[in-house]
């Protein structure tokens, strides 16, 4: 076989290399605009700030409310209690149902999984009032529980789905040999299928906390306490209708970003396919 | 005394009935195989052993005990999965510790047993490597040392050899031989390759679409087929096929000429096993050679006669497109009823050499 010409191979560098910068442009952008003293937007093309100072991030760390709260890190704090609940609660609930879906036979069964993609066809913002309402009744208005069930149930249908279509591809055999070694339906699923599943739960996950994290309308109509903010809602502050501060606004996008870097690098090595290699045939 | 029985067994996956009335009785201490063309209900008639799946109709039962309704963990039966099944995400000594963890084995006693198994298999060097890392013939012992650590009464193979290479599938066909004779355990066993069954069986049954066609030790079912199917079924190559009629103190086919057997009446099959075929310049059967497999200095040929194809074996040269004649060596003829659903005869047995 042949490989590729040199001139292909100049071509396709330059090609990815202006892909590359197209999206790392806006990015280092807001880099530029953390790192500038000013808090306006400087209109210049270059990405490369003029003067350099960490006085943004020091002010948007260290907000204080008006007892003398530490803002930030309550908002932090309340931004990971509600996506890691949200992960911890949708996943559960996931996990088994998709099993269920995958695996039995049941009456309803096909209606359940259309009537969870239908759900998914509604813009969220459709949500918005029958969700106020329903926290109202229960009381559930302005608290973290709240939300992180809101959350949860709507990150639930996408969820099933992957998982089952996850499940769908792992060999039956495993499971029948299971029971033949006398595992119970609980331990089939518990010791075989939930560690064969591990790549999936990982993207599962992912995908959960991210949108929780990353979430903001739910969160600004549902939340009126400012210590208990999530940090989209935090950093939305700073767009004011007379004023924009550009630098917090820039310093806060970047530190909030940071913790959903890190949890994709940790659960990066988990995302690795051929998991059930070597189980069944050759 | 019969250690497993099956009485009336019907099976059906929605409207496709893949067994069809099954009566079998396998003996305590027997290396039993069932044989047939895949969709034949074999492997259905295996997993109801086993107890994954529920049969419609008929009764299993277990030293007399019925045992339809027992869940497969309490059967105290072992399988071995035509895929292997290993659990990827655990060591091979996890693998065959993991149903004697499930029932709560003392540690001591999993450990005695998993390194009894290993020896026994060979494994003992591979303990604590993964599946990937395994080669299939490993992986093959891997999945019966799980069946064997467990010391279940029954064992249940589901074309256990069918993805190993020949040579490997010879050789863990002679370890099968061995661990039956060493374990002393009734074994069950499907396969679709006759030439395991021939070899392995103590008996073996021959399935056909969802029907038992004939039960008995491989080499009374290769001289003494029942029917038109088992004769085909075994022996390689397959037993020729002529339709015939008789005719005073003859048997007359298309082209063909035989001594009518004391048992023939009008229409007929005539069988003939291509080994008790001899090409040469004589004999009843004439025709032109179409193909040759030739094994070394003997093999079989391929012939277009006016009766239809015939194979027979040759020894020294012959050539594609030769005209040859074909000799029965003595009396070699079996007969089945026209449609092939009875045996009428079979060539007496004190014959074979």
């Amino acid at each position: 076989m042949k490989g590729p010409s040199k001139l292909q191979i100049i071509l396709l560098h330059v090609g990815l290399t202006v892909m590359c910068f197209a999206t790392l442009y806006p990015v280092l952008w807001v880099v530029k605009m953390a790192l500038s003293p000013s808090q306006t937007l400087s209109l210049t093309i270059s990405p490369i700030p003029e003067a350099v100072t960490l006085d943004h991030f020091r002010e948007v760390l260290a907000s204080f409310d008006a007892q003398g709260r530490w803002l930030f890190g309550r908002q932090l704090l309340s931004s990971l209690v509600v996506s890691g609940a949200t992960t911890l609660v949708g996943l559960a609930l996931a996990v088994t149902a998709a099993y269920a879906l995958s695996r039995f036979r049941f009456p309803g069964k096909q209606m359940g999984m259309q009537a969870l993609l239908v759900t998914q066809m509604f813009p969220a913002t459709l949500m918005l009032v029958p969700l106020y309402s329903l926290l109202q009744t229960l009381h559930l208005l302005d608290s973290l529980t709240g939300l992180v069930l809101v959350y949860a149930t709507s990150s639930l249908p996408f969820c099933v789905w992957m998982l089952k279509g996850y499940f769908d591809t792992l060999p039956k055999e495993l499971e029948e040999a299971a029971i033949m070694d006398g595992a119970s339906p609980f331990q089939v699923f518990w010791k075989v299928v939930l560690p064969l599943a591990r790549p999936a739960l990982a993207v599962t996950a992912l995908f959960s906390f991210m949108t929780a994290w990353n979430e903001f309308i739910l969160a600004a109509t549902l939340l009126n306490d400012a210590s208990l903010f999530t940090l989209p809602v935090a950093l939305q502050r700073y767009v004011g209708e007379y004023k924009v501060e550009w630098g917090h606004f820039a310093a806060g996008a970047l530190v909030v970003s940071a913790p959903v870097m890190a949890l994709f690098f940790a659960l990066q090595k988990h995302l690795v396919g051929g998991l059930t290699a070597g189980g069944v045939k050759g | 005394m019969s250690a497993v029985k099956l009485a009336g067994i019907r099976k059906s996956f929605g409207d496709n009935e893949i067994v069809k009335g099954v009566d079998l009785e396998i003996h305590t201490g027997e290396f039993l195989v069932m044989v047939g063309p895949s969709g034949c209900g074999k492997t259905t008639l295996l997993r109801l052993i086993a107890g994954l799946e529920q049969c419609d109709a008929g009764e299993i039962s277990f030293d007399g005990q019925r045992v339809n309704e027992v869940p497969p963990r309490d059967r105290d039966v072992g399988m071995v999965f035509q895929s292997y099944a290993l659990y990827p995400h655990l060591t091979v000594r996890e693998n065959l510790a993991f149903g004697l963890m499930l029932r709560k084995l003392p540690p001591a006693e999993i450990t005695t047993r998993v390194n009894e198994a290993a020896a026994l298999l060979e494994l003992s060097a591979l303990l604590d490597r993964k599946p990937k890392a395994l080669s299939g013939g490993q992986r093959q012992r891997v999945a019966m040392g799980r069946v064997i650590v467990r010391r279940p009464k029954l064992f249940l193979f589901d074309e256990p050899l069918s993805n190993l290479d020949t040579s490997l599938r010879v050789a863990m066909r002679g370890e099968l031989a061995r661990l039956h004779r060493r374990l002393g355990v009734t074994m069950l066993y499907v396969t679709h390759d006759q030439v395991e069954a021939m070899t392995l069986a103590s008996r073996v049954a021959v399935f056909n679409e969802g029907v038992l066609q004939q039960l008995g030790p491989p080499l009374e079912l290769y001289h003494r087929p029942a029917n038109r199917f088992v004769a085909t079924f075994l022996g390689s190559p397959s037993m020729n096929i002529l339709p015939a009629r008789r005719d005073g103190a003859l048997l007359k086919g298309e082209g063909f000429t035989l001594p009518a057997p004391a048992e023939a009446a009008g229409e007929l099959l005539v069988g003939l096993r291509p080994q008790e075929l001899r090409i040469g310049a004589e004999g009843p059967f004439s025709g032109e050679i179409e193909a040759v497999e030739r094994l070394g200095f003997d093999g079989f040929a391929f012939l277009k006669t006016a009766a239809g194809p015939l194979v027979a074996r040759f020894e020294g040269l012959v050539e594609v497109g030769q005209t040859v004649r074909v000799q029965p060596l003595g009396d070699a003829t079996h007969l089945f009823t026209p449609d092939g659903t009875k045996a009428l005869r079979h060539p007496p047995a004190e014959r074979k050499a």
